[in-house]
Parts: C-alpha cells; sequence; structure tokens
C-alpha cells in the first residue's frame, strides 16, 4: 500500500489539485453561469504564490493566502463588469478573460515570459493538498446544509422567480464567482509549489476544458461529485495508456455521453431528483 | 512605407480566411443560439482529410472538395449526436456547448491517433511557392486563391440564404423556431442542412489555412477557435455580415498591430476587444440584425 501511494504520489497530488479546480467551476455552475475563467485565476495564484516564495522567501501557508487573496481580487474584478451577462455570453467574456490573462503572462518580464518561473520551491506535499480540498468540501457541505444553497437553486433554476422571491440575485452570483476563485488560486499555488516550474501555457483554454469535463462527468451542482469526477478523469488516461494516441476519444465520449444520457452526472448516483 | 500596404494586403488575405471560418460559427448561432465549439475540430479534421487526399495522390482540387463536403457530412453528424438530444429535450444552452466540446475532444483524439502528435507539410506542388508581384506589394498565388475562394464561398452562401427555399427555410428557423415549425417547415432537415452548410464553410477554411501555412497540425483548431469567438462577439453574435466585416477587422488589425506597434500584444488585443464589446455592446459593432439582414 504504501509503495503504491509512493510510486503513484504524483498522480495522487494531481487528483487533489483537479479536485479543487472542479469543485471551484462547480461553485459558480451551482448558481447557472458557466464561468470559464478558473485556469485564469488559478494561474494569476500560482504567479503570485511562486513570486513571494521565490524572491521574498514565503513559506507555503504565506503562499496560499497571497495567491488566494490575489485570485479572489481578480474574481471580484471580473464579477463586476460582467455582471449582466448570462449564458454563452458569460462563457465567451470569461474565455477571453482566461486568453488576456495567459498572454500578459507571456509578454511580462516579472512572470518570466514563456518559459515561466523555476525554482518554486516544492514544499505542497499530499498532506497540504487534500487538507486544503477537505476544509472546501467540509465547507461548500455546510453552505450546503444551509438556506443560502436554496437562493443558489433557486437562481440556477430560474432566475426571473428568485429575484421575484426577493433573492438579491446579483451579490449571489458575485459571491459564487469569487468564492470560486479564491478556490481555484489555492488549487494554483500548491500546483505551482508541487511542480516546481509553472509557464503560462499550463493556464491556457485547454486545461479549463478539461476542469470542465471533471465537472460535468461528477456532478456540476455536486461538490463531492466534482472532485469525484476529476479523480476518475485523472486516473482514466494513466489506466489506457495503451490506447496511446486514441486516449482522448475516451474523454470526449465520456463528456459526451454524461451530458447527453446522466446530465447530473456521478452525484446522480445519490443525489435526489 | 511600403510595408503598411504589404501589412494591409497580408490582413485581407488573413481576414478572409478568418471569414469563412467564422460564418460557419456564427450561421449555427444564428439559428439554433447555440455556441457550437466542434466548429474548429471540424476546420481542423477537413484540413487534414485535404492533405491526406492531396497524399494519395488526388489533386488539390478535388482533394479540396472531398474534405469540403466530408467536413459537411461531420457537421451533421456533430448535430445528430450532440446537439439533437439536448434540443429533443429542451436542455438550454449551456449543454449543448458542452457536449460540443466533447464532439472537439473525440475529433481530436481521432485525428491525433491515425496522423500522429506531430504538424505536417501541406504543399501542392510549384503552386505552393509562387509570389506574385505588383509593386512594392507581393501576394503568393495561393493567398490569391484563397481570397478568391472565400469571397466566392461568402457570395455563394449569400445567394443560398437569400434566393432559395432552403435559404428561406434557415432564416425562418433563426427567426421562430416554433413558428417555422407550425408553417410546415421540416425543422431536423432545416437544422441538418444549416449544419452541413456551416461545417463545409469551416472545413474549407481549414483547408485554406493549411494551405497558406504550408502546414496542417493538431492544434491549428485551437489557436483559431478564440479569434473566431472574437470575430463574432465583434460583429454580433449570429449576424453573418457582422462576422464577415469582424473577421477582415482582425485580419487588418492584426497584421497592423504587427508593423506598427509589437507582435507580443497582438492576440491580447483581440480578446480585450472580444470582452470589451460583450461588456458594453453585448449586440456587437454591427447591431443585432441576425440572419434576418443576411
Amino acid at each position: 500500500m504504501i509503495a503504491f501511494l509512493a510510486a503513484h504520489s504524483k498522480t495522487i497530488d494531481q487528483i487533489g489539485i483537479n479536485a479543487l479546480l472542479a469543485v471551484s467551476l462547480m461553485i459558480s455552475l451551482r448558481v447557472g453561469q458557466l464561468a470559464l475563467a478558473q485556469v485564469a485565476f488559478m494561474g494569476i495564484a500560482a504567479y503570485v504564490g511562486s513570486l513571494g516564495a521565490i524572491d521574498f522567501g514565503w513559506n507555503l501557508p504565506v503562499s496560499m493566502l497571497a495567491g488566494g487573496l490575489g485570485a479572489t481580487v481578480a474574481a471580484a474584478l471580473l464579477a463586476l463588469p460582467i455582471a449582466r451577462l448570462r449564458g454563452v455570453f458569460l462563457a465567451i467574456a470569461t474565455i477571453g478573460f482566461g486568453e488576456v490573462a495567459r498572454i500578459i503572462e507571456i509578454n511580462l518580464p516579472l512572470t518570466g515570459g514563456a518559459e515561466g518561473l523555476a525554482n518554486i520551491p516544492n514544499d505542497a506535499n499530499t498532506a497540504w493538498i487534500y487538507g486544503t480540498l477537505a476544509v472546501a468540501l467540509a465547507g461548500l457541505f455546510a453552505f450546503g446544509r444551509s438556506r443560502w444553497i436554496l437562493a443558489f437553486d433557486a437562481v440556477r433554476e430560474d432566475e426571473v422567480a428568485a429575484r421575484g422571491c426577493g433573492i438579491d440575485v446579483g451579490t449571489l452570483r458575485f459571491a459564487a464567482l469569487t468564492a470560486g476563485g479564491a478556490v481555484a488560486g489555492f488549487a494554483g499555488v500548491l500546483y505551482a509549489h508541487a511542480n516546481f516550474f509553472i509557464t503560462p501555457g499550463d493556464f491556457g483554454f485547454g486545461r479549463m476544458e478539461q476542469v470542465l469535463v471533471y465537472s460535468v462527468v461528477g456532478g456540476t451542482t455536486s461538490a463531492l461529485g466534482s472532485a469525484l469526477g476529476a479523480a476518475a478523469l485523472t486516473i482514466l488516461p494513466e489506466a489506457i495508456r495503451f490506447l496511446k494516441d486514441y486516449r482522448d476519444v475516451t474523454t470526449g465520449a465520456l463528456l459526451l455521453g454524461f451530458i447527453i444520457f446522466a446530465p447530473r452526472g456521478l452525484a446522480g448516483l445519490w443525489q435526489r431528483a | 512605407m511600403a510595408s503598411l500596404s504589404q501589412q494591409l494586403v497580408n490582413g485581407i488575405t488573413l481576414g478572409a480566411v478568418y471569414a469563412l471560418f467564422a460564418i460557419g460559427y456564427t450561421l449555427v448561432f444564428g439559428v439554433l443560439d447555440i455556441l457550437n465549439l466542434a466548429h474548429a475540430a471540424i476546420f481542423m479534421a477537413g484540413a487534414f482529410v485535404a492533405f491526406a487526399l492531396t497524399g494519395y495522390g488526388l489533386p488539390p482540387v478535388a482533394a479540396a472538395v472531398v474534405a469540403i463536403v466530408f467536413g459537411g457530412l461531420l457537421g451533421i453528424a456533430l448535430d445528430r449526436v450532440a446537439f439533437a438530444p439536448l434540443r429533443a429535450r429542451n436542455a438550454g444552452t449551456l449543454a449543448p456547448l458542452i457536449s460540443s466540446i466533447g464532439v472537439a475532444i473525440i475529433i481530436q483524439g481521432v485525428v491525433r491517433g491515425i496522423f500522429g502528435p506531430d504538424q505536417h507539410r501541406f504543399d501542392v506542388g510549384a503552386l505552393s511557392t509562387v509570389q506574385l508581384r505588383a509593386g512594392p506589394i507581393s501576394v503568393g498565388a495561393l493567398d490569391l486563391i484563397a481570397v478568391g475562394a472565400a469571397l466566392g464561398l461568402m457570395l455563394a452562401l449569400n445567394y443560398v440564404l437569400l434566393r432559395t427555399p432552403l435559404g428561406r427555410s434557415i432564416r425562418a428557423v433563426a427567426d421562430d423556431r416554433i413558428a417555422a415549425a407550425i408553417l410546415g417547415i421540416d425543422l431536423e432537415r432545416t437544422i441538418a442542412l444549416t449544419f452541413f452548410i456551416a461545417s463545409a464553410l469551416g472545413a474549407a477554411a481549414g483547408i485554406l489555412i493549411g494551405l497558406q501555412y504550408g502546414t496542417v497540425s493538431l492544434d491549428m483548431g485551437s489557436r483559431i477557435e478564440l479569434k473566431g469567438l472574437a470575430i463574432i462577439v465583434l460583429g454580433g453574435m449570429g449576424s453573418i455580415t457582422g462576422a464577415a466585416l469582424g473577421a477582415f477587422i482582425l485580419g487588418i488589425a492584426e497584421t497592423l498591430s504587427v508593423a506598427l506597434v509589437s507582435s507580443s500584444y497582438r492576440d491580447a488585443i483581440a480578446f480585450a476587444l472580444m470582452f470589451g464589446i460583450l461588456v458594453a455592446r453585448p449586440s456587437g459593432l454591427f447591431g443585432k440584425q441576425k440572419l434576418r439582414g443576411a
């Protein structure tokens, strides 16, 4: 068991980080907004945390606080101008934000350009990653037991009716985006500190698509489901290495199959209809 | 400033192919209100099919025609697999966006499986190197062909949409799907043909870009995908004229920014513009005319 864990520690860490990203996307999806900037928030936090660690010798907790704060501020700044956008328009605007962030990271001298940053202290171990994930899941579980979650669900199902019930839709959407930004930020700092180096290419639209797959397969309204989806789809490519270049076909087919036949994802196994 | 007029010409050749790509993108949005993120994968697949067929010795024009038809059929398959089931249960606009990403991943996976992860040289013999000169400006023969083909296909689309019964059906469905169905228009057939046209245009754009760059690669789709998004936002989602104008604006802006400013932020300008327009004027630069005013 110990030997197995040691041999696969890289994958196990990656599962935890991907689970955090899927959960961060889920928070926005829960109020019905498809905000595809999570990976951009992840990148912003990764750069903030890594630069602090390299230049000022921050340890991991300080890096995580600073990076998480940076991502939250970025999410809040993004949330204000896009408050009026819905549906695909919101999705497109957030994709645009992510691309601009990535291009800035490529061009700023501070962020090391396309080569990115190296020599990031490798102090994010499995305990830190899963501790963060546990805190995030516990927080969302507690939130899920409060009455606030009813307001989230009401906004997702019918925004006009929710407004009619006196729900402050704007505040909820703002809160969901910034909370998701914070979680993505923690994931970003952990990612940087677990991988020694980061490049702008790590935070592109391709990874955003992957995160979306995790959440859809796991369940777009369930934190635990999203985390499970991330675990399943991080293990899958390792398990089907024999398919070589055809591996991605399985990911795409799973995404397609779940969105059409099981739109509640893995969470549909236990969620009430 | 000879290079400025040269960059203008380059911008127009770039914009023509962008336009072909973006028109297919926006046509589907105009008719169905869904964002088809598999469009770029079909664009890429079309280029690879043409590349493979010329490799087997087919003449370039025949290979292009087969690849374009293949792209169109792929579009119909895409609709049946990813969109029709969701349409049947009124799943909203976000689910189709996600399912189209699924199809895009599948198409990319298949192309990667067949052709491997590397990029391939795509040239059609002597034509690939011919340069035409007019004073200080030089244009590749392939660029001219690309512009001609793009403009020709756009005019053909305009004719189909405005002058044929199919075009009338497509515009009716875009305008009001339920009313169109009540008036006896075969919805599923019209939608399938819309996907055929849109995806064939996408494949054609892929072939032309592949020829202009002299390579086909797996990531050629993802490189144009987000630019296509910027263009259709610029032109107003669903507006065909807007997409065409937006494409030329972006093409020229990109090449001019390389000439006048620097190349490093040229992509950021497109996305910043897209973001700004979504926030300030979601109907795009050219107003909300949708397909009616095509």
